[in-house]
């Protein structure tokens, strides 16, 4: 049902000026005020669909329907929170809607169950000196990271998506996965741990000189 | 306290969040001082961390501004109405093309629920507009002059409003009606 609701309360004091103006011309009928609104999330956006939805294509339609939805009811944004957390919260929303629809969850559940398993032991210690961040100007590299998320399963890769990535804190990825702290923290650990066995051997060097080993496949 | 390697793997995640006590903090840094295995898990769960904190990891969707800037309803809504967009998305059904007004007032109406009003002349049939079950007209959405008394308010397209019998509102659709 629709909310109609008319509080005339004024946008109250912004945390964030800048964005307060923003939001402030989108609503006054400025369409080009929005773009720079939401430009600098666009990347945040399109992460936290690929966080719960494996395919590229439907995370890449979430995250476009999720900014039209952010311009609908922007009016409804309240400035006690970051436009740019409603906006992922509206993102992940939509996302878990699809998820649903797509009865994805049937296979790839993300409820609370079957965690606290086996604690996760690190299968590789290949010595891992420091990676310069400018070695992700190299689209190897951006290549080597994204199919190693794409590998974990969606419980671990969302949580380290939105912990990692998107920078939520601890309690805000509980709270948008709608899942404990607790698991939080260990799908967070487990997935670190995870990335790192499969990032180590190859950028050891800074560089992705050797592949990953294949799975099950010990390098030592 | 003393710490060993299980033990420090399990609490690496906590120690890179800070989220640990004085006293652990401390007992894993004595013992990955010491412990290349664990070094070597300590310092790459970071680059992990920091790596992926980039920025540039993810890789946007080739024309992905462009695409939802043409998603963007015609229509900014307004602060504190939810009907903006509502008034938008009727509007691109308009320009989609759909004309069938002529046919929804002429063929089977119901009997007008209200002879108080003028019959609808001039709707668009896409038009989305809110009906009460229990009232006799039908309204842009957010009028304030719709039937209340329920909570059983539709939201539906003008052509089958008027199908149903419903007259429109003198009051927020009057620029539609005759003069």
């Amino acid at each position: 049902m629709l909310s109609l609701s008319t509080a005339p309360s004024a946008i109250p004091p912004p945390q964030n000026q800048r964005e307060a103006a923003l939001i402030r011309r989108t609503l006054q009928g400025d369409r080009d005020a929005f773009t720079e609104l939401v430009k600098p999330y666009e990347r945040r956006v399109y992460a936290a669909a690929l966080a719960l939805l494996r395919n590229e294509a439907d995370a890449e339609d979430i995250a476009q329907e999720a900014i039209v939805k952010a311009f609908t009811h922007l009016h409804q944004f309240r400035a006690e929170a970051k436009f740019s957390t409603w906006l992922i919260q509206i993102t992940i929303n939509q996302a878990r809607m699809r998820q649903r629809k797509n009865h994805a969850n049937l296979y790839d559940s993300l409820d609370d169950t079957h965690d606290g398993e086996e604690d996760y032991v690190p299968r590789e210690f290949a010595d891992w000196r420091e990676t310069p961040p400018e070695t992700l100007e190299r689209k190897e590299i951006r290549a080597l990271l994204a199919q190693a998320l794409a590998s974990l399963g969606e419980k671990y890769r969302s949580v380290f998506v939105l912990r990692d990535i998107e920078q939520l804190s601890i309690e805000e990825t509980a709270k948008a996965l709608a899942i404990s702290v607790a698991n939080v923290k260990t799908r967070l650990l487990r997935a670190r741990l995870m990335l790192r066995d499969i990032l180590a051997p190859a950028l050891r060097d800074g560089w992705p000189g050797h592949v990953p080993f294949q799975k099950g496949e010990k390098p030592w | 306290m003393v710490v060993n390697c299980a033990e420090v793997w399990q609490q690496i995640s906590n120690y890179l969040d800070g989220d640990l006590s004085a006293e652990l903090r401390q007992a894993i840094e004595n013992h990955v001082r010491g412990c290349k295995h664990c070094t070597a898990v300590l310092e790459g769960t970071r680059n992990v961390v920091r790596l992926y904190g980039d920025d540039r990891v993810i890789e946007l969707p080739a024309n992905f501004t462009q695409k939802w800037q043409q998603r963007l309803p015609l229509f900014i809504p307004s602060k504190g109405t939810a009907y903006g967009w509502l008034v938008a998305v009727a509007a691109l059904a308009i320009v989609s093309g759909t004309f069938a007004l002529g046919k929804a007032t002429t063929s089977t109406v119901q009997a007008l629920r209200s002879q108080h009003s003028e019959q609808a002349q001039k709707i668009p049939a896409a038009m989305m507009v809110e009906v009460a079950a229990d009232g006799k007209t039908f309204h842009v959405p957010g009028c304030k002059f719709i039937h209340q008394s329920s909570d059983k308010v539709r939201l539906i397209a003008a052509a089958d409003a008027m199908r149903a019998g419903y007259v429109p509102c003198v009051r927020c659709l009057r620029e539609y009606l005759r003069r």
